[in-house]
């Protein structure tokens, strides 16, 4: 079967006085339709880099290496070497974005409709207005938004937290793209709307056979969403394998750190990571979590390890596995 | 053993004229804090809990004597708060300090830390000079994980997690005797955040020090608390001991956010 999408040893970098730095450093990862992988790093691991690579959003002056590759109705589009052009119809079109915070990315002045519909037009130009709207309120129906015609004539800021999420998310979807990015979004939410909106990406991931990119430094989130969880640390995967298995039986120190640092309702359990992450300009020469290891041994300082199989289908970037 | 702090029937009501408050413009009051009630004892962790908009802020704020309430009392080390006035007044604020949850909001950016973490020496100790303010504040970083070249730095020049050390440090400098911690981790990384739970936790036992510390997420007050409060729409609905609220809990609203509490499956 060929997947959704494909990224094969995906590359970006970034000029900086220090240096160019790597931060999405040989990245391969694979999503089919209707399947969903938790992207899961700390701030500095790489995961919004490279959701914007797989948007045609890097900053300017990036470069980008390596390949991924969306598959189309009857074709596929390189994600790497797309024109500014062909970036706009795939764009919101064929991949689209949820971002973390929902009042940075909602125009405070348009209304909620306004705003889907200006989304709408973008990528089906022939609609006209009545069509339009009528879209732009299925689509808040979609997201779960209720009375959506009352909904998409309110402002961003008449809307709760969740509501604006959900109002993102209906924007996301309006022009039917393939594949969904969602960057932290139930950040911020709280616990009760944050189950809300996981259940939502959940259900329309099944019932649109959305291939949905979800990407969180919130392990426990991630167990209630993905399927497959790749763990990202200093812009290279470390960890990745079926969701399950991987946060039952983690095989890299990180993932297994990580785990200890989250807190659950039992008390006294948690531990955290000792140090902080690695700054991109001063990487050490073999394994980046090596310094604040616990397991860490001479041989991990040598050379950055291979992912290598702990089981079928689990694999770890250490070379004690 | 009296209790450290006493708040009794805290309330505030906001007024606006519609707008941001009401769909209707008939909603232009907004009851924050419903009547309040609570003790706080020496040494513990109180948590209060609860989802946004509940009134937990507008509560942390008046305990801090930022807003002033409508109604109630709050007595600490036995004085009437909203009885004192002036140079009482401040010697006994000054035991009581906050940490913020915005860790990039909360330290002016164009302060250098050294002078952000004495700014409080500044106010609250005149006699002081200035080295000697930068020295207190040298030494408090250092308490918290940050080394002496903080002090010339400027907070963009730090992490999330360092910045919100830099907050601690600054509530520290006075030597108080109470902090209200506001989501003090919930804009910080898993690791990070996790980091500096241990970090109050040992600054606790170390400068005996009673937290109020208010939070939405369950877990992190799971880690901390020796009771807790649930809050909703500006009143306690349930209070106890930690375990009991949550493992036992009673009320149907502490039932929900509980059962919402994402699952880490364990091996």
């Amino acid at each position: 079967m060929s997947h959704l999408l494909e990224a094969r040893g995906l590359i970006v970098e970034l000029p900086t006085p220090a240096g160019w730095v790597r931060p999405v450093n040989e990245v391969s990862v694979r999503i089919n339709a209707g399947q969903s992988l938790g992207l899961v790093g700390e701030s500095g691991s790489g995961k919004t880099m490279l959701s914007l690579a797989l948007m045609g959003l890097l900053p300017p002056g990036a470069r980008l290496g390596g390949e991924a590759t969306l598959a189309l109705e009857s074709s596929a589009a390189k994600l790497t070497s797309l024109s500014e052009r062909d970036w706009r119809s795939v764009r919101g079109g064929q991949i689209a974005m949820i971002f973390q915070k929902p009042m940075t990315s909602l125009n405070p002045v348009l209304r909620i409709g306004a705003q889907i519909e200006e989304a709408i037009r973008a990528h089906h130009s022939q609609l006209h207005f009545a069509e339009r709207k009528r879209k732009a309120i299925d689509a808040l129906r979609l997201a779960a938004v209720p009375e959506p015609e009352v909904r998409a004539e309110q402002f961003p800021h008449q809307l709760s937290g969740g509501l604006r999420k959900r109002a993102m998310i209906a924007m996301a979807l309006s022009a039917g793209p393939r594949l969904l990015i969602a960057d932290e979004p139930t950040a911020a939410l709280d616990v009760t709307v944050q189950k809300q909106i996981l259940d939502l990406l959940d259900r329309l991931r099944r019932e649109l056979h959305l291939g949905l990119l979800f990407i969180t430094h919130d392990l426990s989130v991630v167990a209630q969403v993905a399927e497959r969880v790749a763990v990202m640390y200093a812009g290279r995967i470390v960890e990745e394998g079926p969701a399950r298995e991987v946060l039952a039986h983690p095989q890299h120190p990180y993932t297994q750190g990580l785990l200890k640092a989250s807190p659950t309702l039992e008390r006294g359990a948690l531990k955290p990571i000792l140090g902080v992450a690695p700054h991109l300009t001063a990487l050490p020469p073999g394994c980046a979590f090596e310094p604040r290891c616990e397991l860490r041994r001479m041989e991990c300082t040598v050379a950055v390890p291979a992912l290598r199989l702990t089981g079928s289908d689990h694999a770890a970037r250490c070379l004690l596995v | 053993m009296e209790p450290l702090l006493t708040v009794r029937d805290l309330r505030k009501t906001f007024r606006r004229g519609g707008g941001l408050f009401a769909q209707n413009a008939q909603a232009a009051r907004c009851t924050a804090v419903d009547g309040v009630s609570f003790d706080v004892a020496r040494g513990e962790t109180f948590a209060i809990v609860g989802e946004s908009g509940c009134g937990k802020t507008t509560l942390a704020r008046m305990l801090l004597g930022l807003i002033e309430p409508d109604a109630g009392s709050i007595q600490f080390q036995n004085r009437d708060l909203l009885v004192l006035r002036g140079a009482e007044l401040r010697s006994e604020r000054r035991r009581i300090q906050m940490v913020f949850q915005d860790p990039f909001a909360s330290l002016n950016p164009r302060m250098r830390v050294g002078e952000i973490v004495a700014e409080p020496l500044a106010i609250h100790e005149r006699a002081l000079s200035e080295k000697e303010r930068l020295a207190r504040a040298s030494s408090i970083l250092e308490r918290v994980g940050l080394n002496e070249d903080a002090l010339r730095r400027y907070p963009h020049e730090f992490s999330g997690g360092q910045r919100q050390r830099i907050g601690i440090a600054r509530a520290l400098i006075l030597q108080p005797s109470l902090i209200v911690a506001d989501e003090p981790v919930s804009a910080l990384d898993v690791s990070v955040g996790a980091q500096v739970l241990l970090l109050l936790q040992e600054l606790q036992r170390e400068f005996a020090l009673t937290y109020i510390f208010i939070s939405h997420s369950l877990p992190v007050v799971a880690q901390l608390a020796t009771r807790v409060a649930v809050m909703r729409a500006g009143q306690f609905v349930e209070s106890g001991v930690a375990e009991e609220i949550l493992r036992q809990p009673k009320n149907p609203y502490t039932r929900e956010l509980l059962a919402a509490v994402p699952e880490l499956p364990r091996a």
